[in-house]
């Protein structure tokens, strides 16, 4: 396929392997002369003190610079290109945000400060925890938790402590969860104490409700669901769910990753939903950072927990939550009190994406809020329609239906016919200067390729991105041989994945490496 | 910032055949339907979306309402003010990193896994542990999967034992992790004299059913644990495991956890080469000694070091990912998906920018200027410096008892006069009076100790 993206390549040695003995990058604020003679000796007892030097590289700052920037060349994010992974929404981080997190009067805030010195900066993250609940139809938001997976063990928390005020953890033991549904839903109800119990997905794409009927009872301590599904489909019958669950005093647990698709059109609230959790650095911006750091909100309604001893939902909340005293306009942070699940990491939140989240907002504003879901949605329905007919593609489950923030395809066709997978496909998009979508993911389609476009992309990359998956499948169907040897266009082509993992040569750290090519075995 | 414009959205609308965008939302039943005047009349900064400069100008105007301080705060308690390098933060602006996904294509990403895989190792040599993950969200839900790992390794296993002197921010993570898991914590006492965990109170509480004994060094208040490594020998003829968590600044200075036996090593990441940001993010360091029993109960996401599938270069991989969450569901080591890359990444160019000299000089730094305003401290009429006999690192509790003062007025004064002081113990350890936490670090200069012990004087004797 002709082609004009090539990424670069260096031949990069380890950090480790660079720098000579004596070298520096940085150099150290030294105390003067004066503040040395006045301690006088060092008075750390002798068995404490560290014996050996750690065996750090030395290397001066141009090589350290030099070094890393060459890795960020062999790197890719939404900067460089679409980067369409499905449920990760993956968009452009408008780079205000930025500016605002390494202002000094953000960056550099102790956690522990008096109140009275960060005014402003609690205004804001004030108006942030009010516009998240408004945004998803709740009452009481906590800014606390650190990522999406960290809300959700957050939810599940506050479902337990609700369980266990009333005094029915005894018997409510089980959380529902689609099988279409994250891994760490499952992981993170399972943190909790609770037994997970899956439900199916029929073929229109929503829950089966008969098979959701026959598992609600007694002990079902809750249900966990985004909506819109990693199918991108609205679940029609989340009237009737949530009826069945608060029928039985169980908690419905909305997991964010999905609104997106659904932004100023409906909320979780308004569905029925107890809780909420909120990615900022999904639907508001905040960028990735190849893995984090995120920031996940928790938002809820407020609902009864013990009408006699005054207890609601809000009050399960962890963290601090940032409160407005209007009689002496001073912000102060409130919390964890006696009733709240406590602390999930130590100190307020994870502020610097939580404020690029708040610059995102006030950048759009409700209506330029509602336009990016429609924006979204538009966008993946244009991508959905290119490929509907596409030789070696199937868009399963929903048939008929409009998708939301995103659409799930399978290569099932392609790879039952040709022998070329959903990876093949991936590596081939790769070779494009396109990022992949998320595959193999929902686990309820076979050769999945998730793809989520968000409202960033422009039509012309969309069409671009369906015309390449489709010469993909044409170059499967001539040559099946030639998809296997993608990436050809990436820093580097496809990585030996046993050696990776196999006992023998699994290198988690340069010291281990060392110690194993030395030895040639295992310790 | 929809990448959008009218004729885009017309011609998408007709190639899909509808009318009206509201036809995409039809499935959305009509009593869920949020009205778009009800929208746009919440309070969500509405209506009209504000120009990149109205936005800044709405930002700058509130942040102009914190207070200006004379001198960076005396704060420490887990959390760390020290100078960031230019360096760091432009290598983690870069949009090929900063705005990258996991990297689940490792192809396109080798730069990113190379990164992370140097965290990973610059890390391990600090922490003289073998293997160390590509980060947690902060030292304290580090600590807690660390002791919940524990619990799975030592499984049957009921108890664990934390110090009186752990980070009281740290152990209230701990208990709100461990609490549906049916485990006692048991709490050691601290030597009123050395500072250190009391080995004698230890050995009295260890027994067959204990999973972990974790330790801090330095301890919340500043005591050097020397009789670390003693700690660790008396959890291991019990059999449990040795947890233990730093304050990876000292380790210039001080015996890193591998040197003093420990099975896993938590700590936080933020003091090397990140900003406090009132919090976050930080970064949680968790490190084990190799071992697979332990390895494959490790949570996290971990990079390895491999080749391509021809073998003619270097490559990286996400390795053991059948412990996570994405492939083994409820059964995983742990929920965690998103962590702190970035910030990992981070500490990654600060450390080689560092390099082993330049650890042991910063840790000196710490401890010169610590000492010198304990000594300063000391001279001022009414307030007492707690030392420990074993001593302490960078942070140490100063108590007002004498001066006639309670912590609060303390404080107030100080702040009164633009100084930030440390973190008031009252609520922490009420034994120590009114007391708070100084902590001190190679920003504050000899002049700002200065600054700090004027104002004392002034807040004292007025």
């Amino acid at each position: 396929m002709n082609n004009s993206f090539k990424q670069a390549y260096w031949d990069e040695p380890l950090i480790f392997e660079l720098g000579s003995r004596g070298r520096r990058g940085y150099i150290v604020p030294e105390p003067g002369e004066d503040v040395k003679r006045a301690v006088g000796e060092i008075g750390i007892p002798e068995r404490i003190r560290r014996k050996k030097k750690p065996q750090l590289p030395e290397v001066s700052e141009v090589e350290v610079t030099r070094h890393y920037t060459r890795l960020t060349e062999m790197s890719y994010g939404v900067d460089n290109g679409p980067v369409p992974l499905g449920s990760c929404t993956m968009k452009y981080n408008p780079r205000l945000g930025w500016e605002v997190v390494s202002d000094r009067r953000v960056s550099w805030i102790h956690p522990l400060q008096d109140e009275d010195t960060i005014q402003g900066l609690l205004e804001l993250l004030y108006n942030l925890q009010r516009w998240l609940a408004n945004i998803v139809g709740m009452d009481k938001c906590t800014l606390h938790p650190a990522a999406g997976a960290h809300g959700e063990l957050t939810g599940m928390l506050i479902t337990r402590k609700y369980h266990v005020l009333r005094g029915q953890i005894g018997v409510k033991r089980e959380i529902i969860i689609p099988d279409s549904a994250h891994g760490t839903n499952p992981a993170s109800a399972s943190m909790a104490g609770f037994t997970v119990v899956e439900v199916p997905s029929s073929s229109d794409g929503n829950i089966d409700l008969d098979a959701l009927r026959s598992v609600v009872g007694d002990s079902t301590a809750g249900l966990m669901i985004t909506n819109p599904s990693t199918l991108g489909l609205f679940e029609e019958n989340i009237g009737e769910i949530v009826e069945l669950i608060h029928g039985v005093d169980g908690l419905l647990y909305y997991d964010g990753a999905n609104l997106n698709g659904i932004m100023g059109y409906t909320r979780p609230g308004d569905m029925g939903f107890d809780i909420a959790h909120i990615n900022i650095h999904k639907t508001f911006g905040s960028p990735h950072g190849g893995g984090g750091p995120g920031a996940g909100p928790v938002c809820v309604k407020d609902r009864i927990v013990d009408d006699e001893r005054g207890i609601r939902l809000g009050d399960l909340l962890p963290g601090y939550i940032v409160e407005y005293d209007e009689d002496r306009d001073r912000y102060y942070l409130k919390g964890p009190g006696e009733y709240s699940i406590g602390l999930l990491k130590a100190f307020f939140g994870n502020t610097g994406p939580l404020l690029w989240g708040l610059t995102y907002i006030l950048m759009l504003g409700s209506r330029g809020l509602r336009m990016v879901t429609e924006q979204a949605v538009l966008n993946t329905n244009y991508f959905k329609k290119l490929m509907e007919d596409a030789r070696g593609y199937d868009i399963p489950y929903g048939r008929g239906r409009w998708r939301k923030h995103e659409v799930v395809l399978s290569a099932k066709p392609l790879y039952d016919e040709t022998g070329v997978s959903a990876l093949d496909v991936a590596k081939g998009l790769l070779d494009h200067g396109f990022y992949a979508p998320t595959i193999y993911f929902p686990l309820i389609v076979e050769e999945a390729l998730m793809t989520e476009f968000t409202e960033s992309e422009k039509l012309e990359n969309i069409e671009k991105y369906a015309d390449i998956l489709k010469r993909i499948a044409d170059t499967a169907y001539r040559d099946p041989e030639e998809p296997h040897k993608w990436p050809r266009n990436t820093s580097v082509g496809r990585i030996d994945e046993v050696k990776a993992n196999h006992p023998k040569t699994l290198a988690p750290t340069w010291r281990i490496y060392l110690m194993k090519s030395k030895h040639g075995e295992e310790k | 910032m929809p990448n959008s414009t009218r004729e885009y959205i017309e011609k998408i609308m007709k190639k899909l055949g509808i009318r009206d965008i509201e036809e995409l939302f039809n499935d959305i039943p009509g009593d869920m339907r949020i009205d778009r005047d009800v929208w746009d009349g919440l309070e969500i900064r509405l209506g009209r979306p504000l120009s990149e400069y109205e936005a800044w100008r709405y930002i700058d105007g509130r942040l102009s309402k914190n207070k200006k301080l004379k001198t960076p705060p005396f704060l420490g308690a887990g959390v760390y003010l020290h100078y960031v390098p230019a360096v760091v933060k432009h290598i983690i602006s870069r949009g090929e990193f900063l705005t990258a996904y996991t990297p689940y294509q490792p192809e396109i990403s080798t730069g990113l896994m190379q990164a992370l895989f140097e965290y990973q190792s610059l890390m391990a040599e600090l922490l003289d542990m073998d293997i160390v993950n590509a980060s947690m969200y902060d030292w304290g839900s580090a600590a807690a999967e660390a002791l919940l790992m524990a619990l799975r390794v030592k499984r049957g296993r009921r108890k664990i034992i934390v110090p009186e002197t752990m980070n009281p921010f740290h152990r209230r993570v701990v208990e709100a992790y461990l609490e549906p898991h049916d485990v006692v914590i048991e709490t050691v006492r601290y030597d009123r004299v050395s500072g250190g965990v009391d080995l004698e109170d230890l050995k009295e509480k260890i027994d067959g059913d204990t999973a972990a004994v974790y330790l801090q060094n330095p301890n919340f208040l500043g005591a050097i644990e020397a009789d670390a490594k003693e700690a660790g020998e008396i959890a291991h003829e019990k059999g449990a495991l040795y947890i233990m968590g730093v304050y990876p600044v000292s380790l210039g200075i001080l015996a890193p956890p591998g040197e003093l036996g420990a099975d896993i090593a938590v700590g936080e990441g933020q003091p090397l080469g990140l900003p406090p940001s009132f919090g976050g993010p930080l970064l949680g360091i968790f490190a084990i000694r190799y071992d697979r029993k332990l390895l494959r109960q490790m949570p996290g996401r971990l990079i390895g070091l491999t080749t391509t599938k021809d073998g003619s270069r270097r490559a990286f991989a996400m390795i053991l990912q059948t412990r996570e969450q994405h492939i083994r569901r409820a059964k995983a080591t742990s929920n965690i998906c998103t962590n702190e890359a970035l910030s990992a990444i981070a500490v990654a160019v600060y450390l080689s920018l560092l390099g082993p000299e330049g650890l042991r000089e910063l840790a000196k730094a710490n401890y010169y200027i610590a000492h010198y305003a304990s000594k300063k401290l000391s001279e001022i009429d009414g307030v007492d410096i707690i030392h420990f006999r074993y001593d302490f690192f960078n942070e140490f509790p100063v108590r007002f008892d004498k001066t006639g003062k309670n912590i609060t007025e303390i404080h107030r004064g100080l702040l009164d006069r633009g100084i930030h002081g440390g973190l008031m113990l009252k609520n922490y350890y009420p034994e120590l009076g009114e007391a708070a936490l100084y902590a001190f670090t190679e920003i504050h200069t000899k002049e700002d100790i200065d600054l700090l012990v004027e104002a004392l004087k002034e807040v004292v004797e007025g």
